[in-house]
């Protein structure tokens, strides 16, 4: 601090030229070039590198033809000059990938759909209509988000199979809102404590039900809230394994995470070009998605976190 | 007389069945919880007594168990493979836990300072958190491939070691590889939560310190640290949750291999009751990790309270 002040001095002409400089910076105007460089830029470049190199991988292995992946010493490993589609070709004709990417979008979907209808009939419940326990029923949500699937799934498997929904798609989309009810109900809650209460004392005096409340005032409001939900419950419906590993055993009904390590690994000889080639288009959906939603995404994750 | 006088106006007052079933507070709240409850009543609560119960019983695959009292666990004390899969399961745990908050909170920080195209670089760190967990442990799989691991050749060519590095083959290398995997996966989160938590600090309070002539750690240890406590208490107490009952990275990289010395409990409860059909015994397995995930919610919840207790602050 005080050798950035020193440093300060020593060019009176710097400190004339801070003085136009756009004080939003906050106090980083502190920090010359050179030191900006060494304890921030050079650090943020290195993890973004390990962050973003296992992906970078995924892609040129998905596009290398099978020659080029088994032999880093006669071409340049990290970069390829044919790229080839075969891969992808190979595995979108030849395997069932296009029925497991379905599967797994219409699994994503009934599940997050069904959840966020009973999320926001909870939330709303909880937050405004405060019924007797209602601080509890809230607390125990709370409680039900912290109970992990990988305890869950020996019992469920017995449960799923009572009812008789073993090995079908209702397994997934009937257990998957166990893990998202609790999330989305208390991302709810928060959006509608935002939302104010003379709004619906309004609506509530000209003689409105409790039900025209939610549908025609609370829900138009907390649209970004919703959206959020949606992709955040989606993301994780399309990322979960455990469940569906042990509740699904026919090809046909598998989801993409599942049925890449279960189907298309055959044997000892792993098909790497196939295999990579289907991890990056089971993402690019959820990347696609998380693009557009950038905003929503983080303040789903983080309005979880906070509340 | 008098009774009977009263009685018909009391029964006026009271509106009929079917419009108090719509309007009263508590019949509303409990029609809008129902869809909630059953999903929650049925695959949640349900299932976790029956674990707890199930292990207690000799259950197998498709035959239900008799109670058997505290057998499984017996089976289990004496089971140097549980012992194993435990003590994993606290070294994943805690190494990853710690280095993700470290690595994050730094992330958060360097995030937190003015960039150029800071919008772009903070979306972009959030990627391998949207990305499937098995998508990329089979990335890293393939990372890790004996053969043809693109670690090992790098460090070849730069002269570090002479031989490709075994890194899922060999028990440690293997370890270090999970947990390895496991920090990549979850710093994205720890750094984007911990960075909220950041811009919500006030930057009049850095300066003036700064006017003060507080050092950089300064600033840190007595500004940053003390308002980014509730926020890092909740982010690790959900970070330690999911590490400690990881099962995904772990199935997909080793399913549990070399000689067990990657299984976690969450692996191994699967292999017991899904793979070799002892339910019971599984069941047994995941119930034992309940204890260590409720120490770790109260290690959290009671940070916190003393969080409040230090401000002065009511609960909120």
């Amino acid at each position: 601090m005080t050798d950035a002040l020193a440093k300060r001095a020593s060019h009176p002409k710097r400190i004339f030229a801070d003085t136009s400089v756009d004080h939003s910076e906050g106090m980083s105007y502190l920090e010359s070039v050179p030191r900006r460089l060494v304890t921030l830029y050079l650090p943020l470049g290195l993890i973004l590198l390990v962050l973003l190199f296992p992906f970078y991988w995924m892609a040129l292995t998905a596009i290398k033809p099978d020659n080029q992946l088994l032999d880093l010493e006669t071409y340049s490993p990290f970069w390829t000059w044919n790229p080839t589609l075969k891969h992808v070709e190979k595995l979108l004709f030849e395997t069932d990938y296009p029925v497991w990417l379905w599967n797994t979008m219409l699994v994503a979907v009934c599940a997050t759909a069904l959840s966020i209808i009973a999320s926001v009939l909870a939330a709303y419940a909880i937050v405004r209509l405060r019924y007797k326990g209602a601080r509890w029923v809230g607390g125990a949500i709370f409680l039900a988000y912290l109970v992990p699937p990988s305890i869950l799934f020996i019992p469920l498997s017995t449960v799923v199979y009572q009812y008789g929904l073993f090995d079908t798609p209702f397994a997934l989309i009937l257990t998957y809102p166990t893990i998202l009810i609790p999330f989305s109900t208390w991302l709810l809650m928060g959006y509608f404590k935002t939302i104010p209460y003379e709004l619906e004392e309004c609506a509530l005096i000209d003689g409105a039900s409790r039900w025209q409340i939610l549908v025609r005032i609370v829900l138009p409001l907390a649209v970004p809230g919703l959206i959020s939900a949606f992709i955040f419950c989606f993301t994780l419906c399309w990322n979960e394994f455990i469940y569906a590993l042990t509740f699904i055993s026919s090809t046909q009904y598998k989801t993409v995470p599942v049925a890449i390590v279960t189907a298309l690994v055959d044997g000892d000889i792993y098909r790497w070009g196939s295999l990579m080639a289907g991890a990056m288009i089971g993402s690019l959906p959820l990347v696609i998605l998380y693009a557009f939603f950038v905003e929503h995404y983080v303040s789903a994750m983080t309005g979880a976190v906070k509340e | 007389m008098t009774d009977a006088a009263l009685r018909p106006a009391a029964q006026l007052d009271l509106p009929p069945l079917w419009e108090r079933l719509k309007t009263n507070r508590d019949w509303l709240g409990f029609w809008f919880m129902l869809p909630a409850a059953a999903f929650l009543i049925l695959f949640l609560a349900y299932p976790l007594g029956l674990g707890i119960w199930l292990s207690f019983t000799d259950a197998r695959l498709g035959r239900p168990g008799e109670f058997v009292g505290i057998e499984n666990y017996d089976f289990l004390s004496d089971d140097p493979t549980f012992w194993l899969t435990v003590f994993n399961t606290l070294l994943y745990t805690t190494v990853a836990s710690t280095i993700k908050f470290a690595v994050g909170l730094y992330l958060a920080l360097l995030l937190n300072e003015h960039l150029p195209l800071k919008a772009i670089i903070r979306a972009i760190v959030l990627i391998p958190f949207i990305v499937p967990t098995v998508l990329s442990a089979i990335a890293f799989w393939w990372l890790f491939d004996p053969q043809f691991s693109i670690i090992s050749w790098s460090l070849i060519k730069l002269g570090l070691i002479s031989h490709n590095i075994d890194f899922l083959g060999d028990p440690w290398n293997a370890r270090w590889s999970v947990i390895f995997a496991n920090i990549w996966r979850g710093v994205p989160f720890v750094a984007i939560t911990l960075l909220a938590g950041l811009q919500t600090v006030s930057p009049s309070l850095y300066e003036a310190a700064t006017i003060d002539g507080a050092t950089p750690w300064q600033r840190f240890r007595y500004i940053t640290y003390p308002l980014l406590t509730p926020i890092i208490a909740v982010v690790m107490t959900f970070s330690v949750l999911f590490t400690f009952t990881d099962f995904q990275l772990i199935w997909v990289m080793t399913r549990g291999g070399p000689v067990n010395a990657t299984h976690l409990m969450a692996t191994f409860s699967y292999q017991r009751a899904i793979m070799s059909g002892y339910l019971g015994e599984g069941s047994a397995i995941a119930t034992a990790m309940i204890p260590f995930l409720l120490l770790a919610i109260l290690v959290s919840w009671f940070g916190l309270q003393r969080r409040k207790w230090q401000q002065g602050e009511d609960n909120d």
